[in-house]
């Protein structure tokens, strides 16, 4: 008979979420049994339903969302002992029709083939599932030359946010005459809103190593560089891991496989820096300097990390070289569009019922993967924008949905493709504050070398708070315009060519809810502090002092049984006693 | 910095040693010299600047260009529990700035600052990669998530008995 396996999500937000307790109730309760076998695996993508587990027997799967280990504890007892699926808490199945099962039907699987599935500090469930064929195969049997154009018959662009032919760089690369060449993995992830990459690195590191060892070869490079944020301490781990156990089987190191081929990477920790994921910045850094990003040309490919040619991926880039390389760049051509070839992974976040990772083809529309993938906007609220390509990119409004999810299409509306964050905002979120939220982290992380990127974005978020404290002025919005186009042209790297893009977008769709700020001194979401009000309904309130009790800074007034009053003076809007009130007497206007 | 260069505290120099060391023999860099120096003392102090900058034949200046650089590196000793609030763009569109001020009004404390009993640091932060969990903060190693401002407080008052 065959092993039954059990699988946890043990991601670093499945941990958050609780799954460490239900790991160890399994473990405890399944100890000592020789059927069944215990998995600590990756992201699954569903990660708004975790802690998650899944059983697989001789490949019937099911998985469970929000296990406790009570629920973990009937797992084991209704499932795995009498072969009962718990239909209330089956959220994706083999077997049965789960709930989430039409979720992964318009999915595909080729950066996410592994997350989720194997236990990543193994080396050999890596290699089980076609794991380092892929090196194999360009070692033993193709030329650099092919490799590159294997890639770029796959039509491979950078998932890093440009966009560029994969092929192409690695073409530059490989022509670049050095003794020496650096592979570097851009695994910096800063965009806030966006973690693909850190559940790949986390969930499946081996695709990173083989994807670079593949480069190497293809570029004529025997160094690897993985420059990972610190603030993924358990992709670092697993990587270390990985890197590890790939040097013990012969598959990074001297002569890689006796194929008479040379590569070996280290991992480089980041320090806190946006603009470090900019990719001269980035080589600054690696070499320990401040990160500040310089001119090209130089291009990596002919001066790069110290100053030798270099060439820089993303993860998700290098995540799908051995995928191509083992099928053939045509079959990774044959999904997405005419321009945009493959798959392409998306964060799902913010307001969205199905926040998870989710892998479609490019070319589906926007409004597909929000809406049909990502289940909508929870609560019943009303859809009003998502935010594509983070602090470089833009807000879309409804009426923009139908665009495909290709490269082209999304430049046309003003945001980006990025690297695949995105974040959806629903009735609630006041798109003058989203824009002032990135100025505000641009003008943080820019790196100050440009005037008009340090200087420009700080005058823009000066109106912007103005304009949020209903202290805007009509002639703002033209102000605000001109300085945008001003900081893109006098930027020298992507953050200060780009920091705009967030107000131009939000300008061009949304402009009635600045205007609504300027003219009618009114945030139509309720958000910005100065221009709303917290009142109680002296018709409705009954008394009952529960707002009072809840206040943080003790602004409302009243005694039991009798009429309460919000002191306007001491109150800070932080609209905790509105969710508190029993019989709704609170309103914001 | 200084004008006068005094020499460093004796347990300064002694908890030094493996750091240089390790910079020498590894041909280490600015920025994984300073994550060393942080490791050691738990922030980056001066007197360490001083005298690696002098051992090592660096110039300060270059040292605390690189340090005050990258937001990772302090200068001044953390709490004993370090909060780690996510202000990222999922956050934010969930109301994590609604924590982040009940937060520093509960404990008296601004972002950056550590509360009086030095028992809390708080920091804000872009992004801890688990948006789907959104509003989310980390507490030392630890991620906390699908946070209210009320339950933001709850989890941080437990870590003080945990101390
Ligand atoms: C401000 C800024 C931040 C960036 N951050 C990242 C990042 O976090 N990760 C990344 O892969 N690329 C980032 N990029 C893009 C890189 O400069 C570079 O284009 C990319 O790593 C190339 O890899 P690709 O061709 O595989 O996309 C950033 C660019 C800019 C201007
Ligand atoms: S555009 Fe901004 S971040 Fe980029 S180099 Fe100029 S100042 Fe630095
Ligand atoms: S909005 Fe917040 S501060 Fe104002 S009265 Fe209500 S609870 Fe108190
Ligand atoms: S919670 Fe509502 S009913 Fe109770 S005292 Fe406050 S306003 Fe009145
Ligand atoms: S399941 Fe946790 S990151 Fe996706
Ligand atoms: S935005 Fe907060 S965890 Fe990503």
């Amino acid at each position: 008979m065959d092993k039954i396996t059990v699988k946890v999500g043990m991601a670093s937000c499945g941990i958050a979420a609780g799954a460490r307790p239900v790991l160890e109730e399994l473990q405890k309760s399944l100890s000592g049994r020789r059927d069944v076998e215990i998995k600590e695996v990756g992201c699954l993508g569903l990660c708004f339903h975790e802690p998650l587990v899944e059983v697989d027997n001789a490949g019937k799967r099911t998985v469970y969302g929000e296990v406790t280990p009570e629920i973990a504890r009937r797992i084991i007892s209704e499932h795995i002992d009498e072969g009962k699926i718990l239909e209330d808490r089956a959220i994706l199945s083999t077997e049965i029709d789960a709930c989430e099962n039409k979720m992964v039907d318009r999915q595909v699987r080729v950066v996410l083939r592994n997350s989720g599935h194997i236990d990543p500090t193994k080396i050999e469930e890596y290699i089980a599932r076609q794991g380092y064929d892929a090196i194999k195969k360009a070692l033993s049997s193709m030329t650099p030359e092919e490799v590159i154009e294997d890639v770029l018959a796959s039509g491979l662009r950078g998932r890093g946010g440009a966009g560029f032919p994969t092929g192409l760089k690695w073409k530059f690369a490989r022509g670049s005459q050095s003794d020496e060449k650096y592979v570097v993995c851009n695994a910096d992830e800063g965009d806030p809103g966006a973690f693909m990459d850190r559940s790949v690195l986390e969930g499946d590191p081996h695709s990173i190593i083989e994807g670079m060892s593949i480069c190497g070869y293809a570029i004529g490079s025997t160094h690897g560089v993985i420059y990972c944020r610190a603030e993924y301490p358990l992709a670092i781990k697993n990587l270390s891991i990985a890197l590890v156990q790939a040097r013990e089987k012969n598959l990074l190191g001297k002569n890689i496989m006796g194929l008479g081929f040379d590569f070996d990477i280290y991992i480089k920790e980041g320090a806190g820096a946006f603009v470090c994921g900019e990719e001269t910045a980035l080589m600054a850094s690696i070499e320990g300097h401040r990160g500040m990003p310089r001119p090209r040309p130089p291009f990596p490919a002919n001066r790069g990390v110290y100053g030798k040619p270099t060439n820089i991926n993303n993860v998700e880039t290098f995540a799908n070289i051995a995928w191509i390389i083992n099928n053939g760049g045509k079959a990774f051509a044959a999904y997405g569009t005419e321009k945009s070839k493959g798959s392409k992974v998306f964060a799902l976040a913010g307001k969205i019922s199905k926040g998870g990772l989710v892998e479609v083809p490019m070319g589906m529309p926007i409004r597909d993967v929000i809406f049909d993938i990502g289940g909508g906007i929870p609560n019943g609220k009303k859809f009003k924008a998502v935010q594509l390509g983070g602090p470089s990119g833009g807000c879309l409004p409804e009426s923009m949905l139908d665009t495909p999810v290709d490269y082209e299409s999304i430049n046309a509306t003003g945001a980006i493709m990025g690297s695949g964050g995105m974040v959806v905002m629903d009735e609630d979120t006041c798109i003058v504050d989203v824009a002032k939220f990135f100025l505000t982290f641009v003008q943080n992380e820019s790196c100050g070398k440009c005037p008009f990127c340090r200087i420009g974005t700080k005058r823009m978020l000066e109106i912007l708070e103005r304009i949020c404290a209903g202290k805007g002025k009509p002639e703002d919005l033209d102000t605000l315009e001109g300085m945008a186009y001003k900081v893109k042209d006098g930027s020298l790297c992507g953050l200060g060519q780009t920091a705009p893009n967030p107000v131009l977008t939000t300008l061009k769709y949304f402009r009635e809810e600045y205007e609504a700020h300027i003219k009618e001194k009114r945030c139509p979401a309720k958000v910005c502090t100065a221009l709303i009000h917290y009142t109680i309904d002296p018709e409705k309130c009954i008394g009952c002092i529960k707002c009072a009790r809840q206040c943080p800074v003790n602004a409302i007034s009243g005694e039991i049984k009798k009429l309460h009053v919000i002191d306007q003076d001491v109150c800070v809007r932080c609209g905790q006693c509105i969710k508190v009130c029993p019989v709704k007497a609170i309103s914001v206007e | 910095m200084k004008t006068v260069l005094k020499d460093p505290p004796k347990d300064v120099v002694k908890a030094l040693e493996p750091v240089i060391k390790r910079y020498r023999e590894k041909k280490g860099n600015t920025i994984s010299l300073l994550a060393d120096i942080q490791t050691t003392f738990g922030y980056i102090p001066e007197d360490a600047v001083d005298h690696v900058s002098r051992t090592l034949n660096l110039s300060s200046a270059e040292i605390y260009g690189v340090a005050s650089f990258y937001a990772m590196f302090r200068f001044k000793p953390e709490g004993r529990n370090v909060v780690r609030l996510c202000r990222g763009t999922a956050c934010h569109v969930q109301g994590s700035w609604l924590i982040g001020e009940q937060v520093q009004r509960h404990f008296g404390i601004h972002e950056g600052g550590t509360t009086e009993d030095g028992m809390f640091s708080l920091h804000y932060v872009a992004c801890l990669g688990c948006c789907s969990l959104a509003p989310v903060m980390m507490v030392n190693g630890t991620v906390h998530g699908r946070l209210t401002p009320e339950l933001a407080v709850e989890v941080l008052e437990t870590y003080r008995s945990k101390a």
